[in-house]
């Protein structure tokens, strides 16, 4: 069935609709081990709904999804938190499984809000919640961790750092990563693959075939091209198959 | 020991309540009052039915009310009427439906008003046992689903995600509210029920930081609601249900205090 055992979740031509309009349709992609898959695309293009397909959020769905992994980590791109109810940063952290105390602080200590531990979930600013949102997703060791715009309200500095332990974690943990980004200079340093979304697959590959792709330039236009194409000269390493980085 | 009435009231009263505090802090966090006010006030239906073909009053409250939620889940899905105009529909209704059956049922004399209100005299040792091993058991059940309750409590879509499956939680929690309200209704009446399930737990929500907080402190808000209410029950000569409500309102009051000074303490 699996053939290859280093895949996570493999979408095969899966699409969902909601009251008759696609919101997304025909992707197929595969998460595998170590690797970083990004979802680029304007607005409205069905990056998230694509996510929450790869999850198995949304369960009428077109074409297939095979996941063959339960241990799951997901950074959510809204989250509403009803806040009747009473919870500190420091219970978050276990609400969807039980792990250690020290598996919690490290979490919190790689994401910069260890401070936080016993404060209200409540009380805390939006780059804050974000940074609690990404300790939470990843100190349960997910093997699969689906990341929606993870840096999203976090201040300039910091998505710099979030994003290099993003990536760090993708080594480390040798977790296959499936990433919603904006921002196209973290898309080319860090990605292995990446899937452009307009409603469907407009184009995908590896970061300079996307940057070449007449369909991406459209997109996005010329400027975002040049990003990803100059960031190209700055590529100091390459990628094994095990996801390691051998410099060059 | 069990002779005594007022010994049987303490010990049935002390039973809901330890199963009230938790299940009355989901009804807070996930808005479910109505819904519990739904449930209970098909009650009466359940207990013409019981009077009718001579079952536990318990068990037919239980039947009544799981069917009750059934139904709703069904309207909820086929008609375009808003949650609360369909709760409000089936609530009034059924009510309506169990008065007018019980105006049929001549051959019993009912106590309506212990229905409605709660009557510590009516706590036979049968009930002791019904409360206690039923009330044990949706505590297990409530402490085996807690995770996946919680977790979509506060977000469905990460419990879907990491694999909780939130909808199973809360189809089983459903039937624990038709439980609950199933033990509790001879001692609480029918109309008072979700305030048992919701006031301690909206006066521990002004006392905690954390959701097991919550938790305590609503048992043991209940319990001390139980005792107080039962105690001036006795001594005042009302009607159990009131006088347990009015206690838990009053500890209410006083955890505001609670709010104020902590508003003080962070200017």
């Amino acid at each position: 069935m699996n053939s290859n055992n280093n895949i996570l979740v493999k979408l095969n031509n899966a699409g969902f609709r909601q009251s008759e309009k696609w919101l997304v349709e025909g992707v197929s992609l595969t998460v595998e081990k170590g690797k970083i898959v990004t979802l680029i695309g304007p607005n409205g293009s069905g990056k998230s709904t694509t996510a929450k397909i790869a999850l198995g959020i949304y369960k009428n769905i077109e074409g297939t999804v095979e996941k063959y992994t339960t241990k799951v980590g997901y950074v959510p791109q809204k989250i509403s938190i009803d806040w009747t109810l009473p919870i500190r940063v420091y219970d978050f952290m276990l609400l969807t499984e039980t792990i250690e105390d020290s598996a919690i602080d490290e979490a919190l200590s790689l994401t910069g809000v260890i401070h936080l531990k016993n404060k209200n979930l409540g009380s805390l600013s939006g780059g804050e919640f974000q940074r609690v949102l990404i300790a939470r997703a990843i100190s349960k060791k997910p093997e699969l961790l689906v990341l929606d715009e993870p840096v999203q309200g976090v201040d300039y500095t910091g998505e710099i750092d979030l994003y290099e332990l993003i990536k760090k974690i993708s080594d480390t943990l040798n977790c296959g990563i499936l990433l919603i980004s904006h921002d196209l200079h973290m898309v080319m340093k860090a990605t292995d693959h990446v899937v452009c979304l307009n409603g469907h697959v407009c184009c995908s590959g590896s970061p300079i075939d996307v940057a070449k792709n007449n369909e991406y330039k459209a997109l996005f236009g010329e400027k975002a091209s040049q990003i990803l194409t100059t960031y190209e000269h700055k590529h100091d390493h390459v990628h094994s198959d095990e996801g390691e980085i051998k410099k060059n | 020991m069990f002779d005594d009435f007022f010994i049987r009231a303490l010990i049935a009263g002390i039973g809901i309540a330890f199963v009230t505090g938790p299940l009355g802090c989901f009804v807070v966090w996930r808005r479910l009052s109505y819904f519990g006010d739904t449930l209970s006030h098909s009650a009466l239906l359940g207990v013409t039915m019981a009077y009718t073909f001579d079952l536990n009053i318990a068990i037919s409250v239980f039947l009544i009310s799981s069917v009750i939620a059934l139904i709703l889940i069904q309207l909820q899905k086929k008609t375009n009427l808003p949650g609360d105009a369909l709760l409000g529909l089936l609530a009034h209704s059924s009510l309506a439906v169990g008065l007018v059956v019980i105006g049929f049922l001549t051959f019993i004399r009912f106590d309506i008003m212990g229905l409605l209100f709660g009557d510590i005299l009516a706590v036979t040792t049968d009930d002791l046992l019904v409360i206690w091993t039923g009330g044990a058991l949706i505590l297990i059940v409530l402490k085996l689903i807690w995770k996946p309750l919680l977790a979509s409590t506060v977000n469905y879509e990460l419990a879907e995600a990491e694999g909780l499956n939130p909808d199973r939680a809360k189809a089983i929690f459903t039937i624990l509210m038709a439980a609950v309200i199933a033990i509790s209704i001879k001692m609480v009446g029918l109309l008072l029920i979700t305030g048992m399930l919701i006031i301690p737990a909206a006066m521990a929500r002004n006392i905690s930081d954390s959701p097991q907080k919550m938790v305590l402190f609503s048992i043991i808000g209940g319990l001390l609601s139980v005792i107080l209410g039962l105690y001036s029950s006795l001594e005042f000569n009302t009607s159990s249900g009131p006088s347990i409500i009015a206690a838990a309102l009053i500890l209410f009051i006083l955890s505001l205090f609670k709010i104020k000074q902590s508003i003080k303490l962070k200017n």
